[in-house]
């Protein structure tokens, strides 16, 4: 179930659980005030609304405090009528017109202070998810202008929770608590305006039991903190253990590990139960406390509010409604307490989605030249390229001629992809040029550059959608008969025409519904549609049958046919064939030339060649 | 739900302790609108002093023992609670470790994991929950009922009327935003998956110029998303104003009927007060009661997925009595055949082979073709479905799974290694080896150059799941604590594959020496890796497709010459 529903309900437990949500510990924001100016930033479009939501808030609290205070006035009337009654005053009875009027507007007072409230709650439900509307489009649109390193710096889920999660926070908060922060403060100040004007010594006693709650409940608080700490800090512990004993199954099992995992298991979890039952208990024992110091002030109220009415200083009604406004008092103050807590968390959140708002942004384009089908000639001159501070690539210069192949070798690990990086401008260099047809990459618009450029790599990206769209991502608007062409070429189109909806079958989230290999096919196929002059290809086949990867391999060099490619090869046919070879190791490109020239000088490359194929050449 | 529940019967005196003092504080809640009624009634109207401050002081200890039963109850209620937690987090945790490969493919390891933490603390909120709020909903309804009749059974009669209001249009609201609700989360999944793909897919989004489809596709479901919520929160907002003015309107009735009686001499003034406040209690339980609805079905789901694990019986038994230890180093398969349960097609048909001490058996094939399914037969992590597999010549299944286990030196295709030190986890696999042991262990494994270069040598801590480390490094260290063993049977499970072609070329030959007195079951991918074999074997469709030395197959067998043919070139495989 929804995160937005469990806010939902613990709104409406109201006053229930308030201890245990007392105990959130928020996050600090860093620029408190100026991360809070610039969400309110986004509210300011719907200002109107949002002023008819606080004046419906403030109306209807008003409605909702003066109620118990007309209901007393009716309760004294009931009872000096009763009571005179009872005296036997002649004359004496129960003024039922009057009090029926009073009930009548006390009817009437409660069903406005309801219409406003709904009404408030209403307006403010479009005002909330609005804002958050904009807020998660400004995201959005800003992911899309982000460089590569931005990603790359992070994982996925914590771009990802930035975008729902801290944004969701903002949306509930908007929704519950602003104007619940509003209806509060209009609450204690009217409730304590109502209290003085019945009875200024009751009012002093109801205020008091105030700050000694809070003195008595503040050490508690600490000490629950403490234990929650704990539980929290076990509860990772434990969790990190299951996940570890459970991945690791088959080979706890296969060292015969069973029992020594248990016993750790239960060590940490022995210490969970105590931390937890602990921190539960504290926790537990706040709301019976707070209730019983309520329990006090009411007493000390009804004694001596009784003595008061004895005197006649005070009406009994006075008493109803002040026992009423006693017991609405401490609702409203926890929970602005509560709300200090959660608009820090919020501003918290707001701050790590502006820290994403203000992230640096790709560079602007230039767009002096224009490309619009390049012949596929590819020039480094002097191109100094790093990451951080080191520079990795230092003074290169290489030249591939149109249709021209050069090859990328090197161990796992060796920064590979370095090379698509450069190529497609998903980096900015530190230095140098990089010339495509002559042309400086960097003067032309990233989509001019972008479209002369293929690229299938060993990691298949499709997204959720039919096999058809995926193909034809390559290409707008592309015929039905170009998008079978494609697949034909790619060997791909057979095991299409296979599946249960052919080419209308939609892809599920993992794509796990075809084989990796068969989505390495798509991938080429998307390639060919989309048909760029240079291609960058990864050759690793790795987890796919042999079969599937003789096609993979056709298809693969169908793709380079007459077209310039940089090929990450992982076979040696096509690191001999190759016009050039780039060797890479530690991210660095540490020799080039061709097969031949790489053996004569007898370093990285022929020490790799060696090792890989020399026993073969022997046996 | 009620299964799992039933755990809590350990706990069934702390519980009825709960559940009393539950009741006295509940009682003493109540208690206290009476008191005040007295006060009003015979106190305020006659005007005596004394008694009000004798019944204020009663008021008092009534409070103190109801606040100190909660309390109590409170103590009892987490240690209920957190004690079931542990007990039910124990008893799956213990179950899980009895489960083979097969269980786990089944469920899943990640949902094993979600299901052994999440739902079981999930259960664990409830309980707390229902114990120290819920569980006074019914008293305190059913209390208040009681008093509220006993103060004027007619007056009571306005309940009749306003409390199925009450709890009906809860529902109702419930109902209606329940579906809603299921709406609002499919649309969050929707852009978090839309979201997902343009993180993991940015690179050929960009590549492709796609960027502007893309904000379409996030705009869309950015559009819904927001629209549902909208939406829903739309219908959520009926929920305060109808529960305040229901009761607000109740209180307003009673007073009028009140009045009434009261006019008739049937009521005390201080009753009616009494009553207000008997009915608001009433009121506020039943909102209680209902957010039951909202709770229960929610830990149902967890308590479903925590059952389905606990009544899951393991495929097979531990029951084997012999010592495995007739023809030592030997490993033979006899026409063995596995189907994955459900499966149509048998994973592996008729296999056959025997390997003997001091021999190296490679497997090879494609993905899909079968080669880890008959490894982890080897360990009894699968039962065979037909033939017999011999470990030392005793057929594993008359053995007990840890005497068979205790031979076998098993290296798995992902280097799991576990938080500790880098000597805990060799050790791992022989409890009692000595530093040397270790030591020369990872030697052999080529771990020893990057041990030594660390802070800690041997004593250097490992992050969970191995992140401090690379893939390579993972793979050796996960080799060494097989080789510690000394096991008679040592299973490569394509464990190599991470490491450098150098460091494999070493690895192997020092492996070599190592391994004479064993027998080495090696699967592989690259055909450098398998070349020196005593025995190929070619899998294909989980069969047997050839089976010889490289210089035999390469010639004979077709599946093999594929696959030689996509690793090397024409004159290399020559």
């Amino acid at each position: 179930m929804s995160k937005r529903k469990k806010a939902q309900t613990s709104h409406q437990m109201g006053q229930g659980p308030g201890g245990g949500s007392m105990l959130m510990m928020g996050q600090k924001a860093k620029d408190f005030k100026g991360t809070l100016r610039r969400l309110l930033g986004y509210l300011k479009p719907r200002r109107y609304q949002l002023t008819a939501v606080f004046v419906a808030a403030i109306l209807s609290t008003i409605f909702m405090i003066v109620g118990p205070k007309i209901m007393g006035t009716a309760i004294t009337e009931l009872f000096e009528g009763a009571y005179g009654k009872f005296q036997g005053i002649p004359g004496a009875a129960i003024d039922f017109t009057k009090i029926g009027q009073i009930l009548l507007l006390l009817a009437g007072l409660y069903v406005f202070s309801s219409l406003f409230s709904y009404l408030q709650q209403y307006i403010m439900s479009s005002v909330a998810q609005k804002t958050v509307y904009d807020l998660r489009e400004d995201v959005n649109e800003k992911l899309g202008r982000l460089p590569l390193k931005y990603f790359d710096g992070r994982s996925n889920g914590e771009t990802l929770s930035r975008v729902t999660n801290d944004i969701d926070t903002i949306g509930s908060t908007l929704q519950q608590s602003l104007t619940q922060f509003i209806t509060s403060i209009v609450t204690i100040v009217g409730i304590i305006i109502m209290m003085l004007s019945i009875s200024p010594i009751l009012t002093l006693i109801a205020v008091i039991s105030l700050p000694v709650s809070m003195f008595a409940i503040g050490p508690i608080l600490k000490r629950s903190q403490k234990h929650f700490a704990d539980q929290q800090r076990t509860l990772g512990q434990l969790n990190g253990h299951i996940e570890e004993i459970y991945t690791g199954h088959q080979v706890v099992k296969s060292f015969g590990h069973e029992k020594k995992a248990l016993e750790q298991f239960d060590t940490v979890n022995e210490e969970l139960y105590a931390a937890g039952r602990k921190a539960q208990f504290i926790s537990g024992i706040i709301m019976p406390i707070m209730f019983f110091i309520g329990n006090i002030s009411y007493v000390i109220i009804s004694v001596v509010g009784g003595i008061l009415v004895t005197q006649r200083a005070i009406t009994i009604g006075d008493i109803q409604a002040f026992i009423t406004y006693s017991k609405q008092f401490t609702q409203p103050i926890t929970q602005t307490a509560n709300i200090a807590n959660i608009i820090q968390a919020t501003v918290a959140a707001a701050e790590r989605v502006f820290e994403l708002l203000d992230e640096e942004e790709e560079k602007k384009e230039v767009t002096t030249e224009s490309l619009l089908r390049a012949q596929g000639a590819v020039t480094f001159e002097h191109v100094d390229f790093g990451y951080g501070e080191d520079l990795l690539i230092k003074d290169m210069n290489i030249n591939v001629a149109p249709g021209q192949t050069v090859a990328i070798v090197g161990p796992t690990g060796a920064g590979k992809t370095t090379m698509i990086n450069l190529l497609m401008r998903f980096y900015e260099l530190n230095g140098g040029k990089i010339k495509i047809d002559g042309h400086d990459t960097r003067k032309m618009s990233r989509r001019d550059l972008r479209k002369s450029f293929g690229m299938v790599l060993q990691d298949t990206w499709l997204f959720n959608g039919t096999i058809k769209d995926n193909l034809a991502y390559g290409k707008d608007g592309a015929a039905d008969e170009e998008i079978y062409a494609a697949a034909r070429a790619a060997h791909a189109d057979h095991f299409i025409r296979t599946l249960p909806d052919g080419y209308e079958t939609v892809l599920n989230e993992e794509a796990s519904n075809i084989s990796q290999g068969q989505k390495q096919l798509l991938t080429i196929a998307r390639a060919i549609l989309a048909n760029p002059p240079i291609m960058i290809l990864d050759e690793a086949t790795s987890s796919v049958d042999t079969r599937t990867e003789i096609f993979i391999q056709q298809a693969m060099n169908r793709l380079l046919e007459g077209r310039t490619s940089f090929v990450i090869a992982h076979r040696l046919s096509t690191i001999k064939d190759a016009d050039l070879i780039l060797v890479m190791n530690e991210g660095k490109v540490i020799e080039q030339g061709t097969h031949l020239e790489l053996l004569e000088e007898n370093g990285f490359y022929a020490d790799l060649y060696n090792s890989q194929f020399s026993e073969k050449t022997a046996g | 739900m009620i299964k799992i529940l039933k755990h809590l019967s350990v706990y069934k005196w702390i519980i009825l302790a709960v559940l009393g003092l539950v009741f006295v504080q509940s009682m003493a809640e109540l208690f206290l609108p009476t008191l005040m009624a007295d006060i009003v009634d015979n106190g305020v109207v006659i005007g005596d002093t004394p008694y009000i401050w004798k019944i204020g002081g009663l008021m008092l200890v009534v409070s103190a023992i109801g606040a100190l039963a909660s309390v109590i109850a409170s103590y009892y209620s987490s240690n209920a609670a957190m004690g079931l937690g542990r007990d039910i987090r124990r008893k799956v945790f213990s179950h899980v470790e009895k489960f083979s490969l097969q269980e786990f493919d089944e469920v899943g390891t990640s949902s094993l994991i979600t299901r052994t933490t999440n739902d079981i603390t999930q259960i664990q909120q409830v309980v707390i929950m229902m114990l120290r709020m819920v569980v006074s909903a019914p008293i305190m309804l059913v209390g208040g009922i009681i008093m509220a009749v006993s103060k004027d059974a007619e007056l009571s009669l306005i309940m009749v009327v306003t409390m199925p209001v009450l709890i009906g249009s809860i529902l109702f609201i419930f109902k209606k935003g329940m579906p809603l609700f299921q709406t609002v989360q499919k649309r969050l999944d929707r852009l978090n998956l839309v979201l997902r793909e343009n993180l993991t897919g940015i690179r050929v989004i960009r590549a492709f110029n796609r960027e502007p489809q893309e904000k379409v596709r996030l705009k869309k479901a950015n559009k819904e998303l927001t629209d549902v919520s909208i939406k829903v929160n739309k219908v959520m907002a009926f929920m305060m104003p109808v529960m305040m003015l229901v009761m607000n309107l109740t209180v307003v009735s009673i007073i009028w009927f009140g009045g009434i009686r009261i006019d008739n001499g049937a009521m005390q003034i201080g009753d009616l007060m009494a009553f207000i406040q008997y009915v608001m209690q009433i009121m506020f339980a039943l909102v209680m009661a209902s957010m039951m609805f909202v709770m229960v079905p929610r830990a149902a789901v967890s308590a479903k997925r925590i059952n389905e694990v606990l009544d899951m019986k393991p495929a097979f038994l531990d029951e084997g009595k012999l010592k495995a230890d007739r023809e030592q180093g030997t490993l033979e398969f006899e026409h063995v055949t596995f189907s994955y349960p459900g499966a149509e097609e048998p994973a592996l048909t008729n296999i056959s082979f025997k390997a003997r001490r001091g021999e190296v058996t490679a497997i090879i094939g494609g993905t899909g073709s079968g080669k880890s399914t008959l490894v982890n037969l080897i360990p009894r992590f699968y039962e065979v479905t037909s033939g017999c597999i011999r470990v030392n010549g005793v057929d594993i299944r008359e053995a007990p799974q840890s005497e068979i286990r205790s031979k076998i030196g098993f290296v798995p295709q992902k280097a799991m290694l576990f938080t500790g030190s880098i000597a805990e986890n060799i050790r791992f696999g022989k409890p009692n080896a000595s530093q040397d042991e270790i030591e020369h262990a990872a030697r052999i494994a080529q771990a020893e150059d990057f041990i030594q270069l660390m802070k800690d040598g041997y004593e250097s801590e490992i992050e969970q799941g191995g992140s401090n480390l690379s893939g390579g490094q993972k793979q050796r260290l996960s080799i060494a604590r097989a080789l510690v063993r000394k096991p008679d049977l040592y299973i490569f499970d394509d464990s190599f594959s991470a490491l450098d072609f150098k460091t494999d070329a070493k690895l192997r030959q020092a492996l070599k020496d190592e391994t004479k007195d064993a027998t080495v079951l090696l699967v592989a991918q690259r055909i450098s890796t398998v070349v020196d074999a005593d025995r190929i074997i070619v899998l294909e469709n989980g069969r047997i497709a050839g089976i010889g030395t490289h210089q035999v197959l390469i010639e004979t067998n077709d599946v093999y010459r594929e696959i030689a043919l996509s690793q090397l070139s024409e004159e290399e495989i020559a």
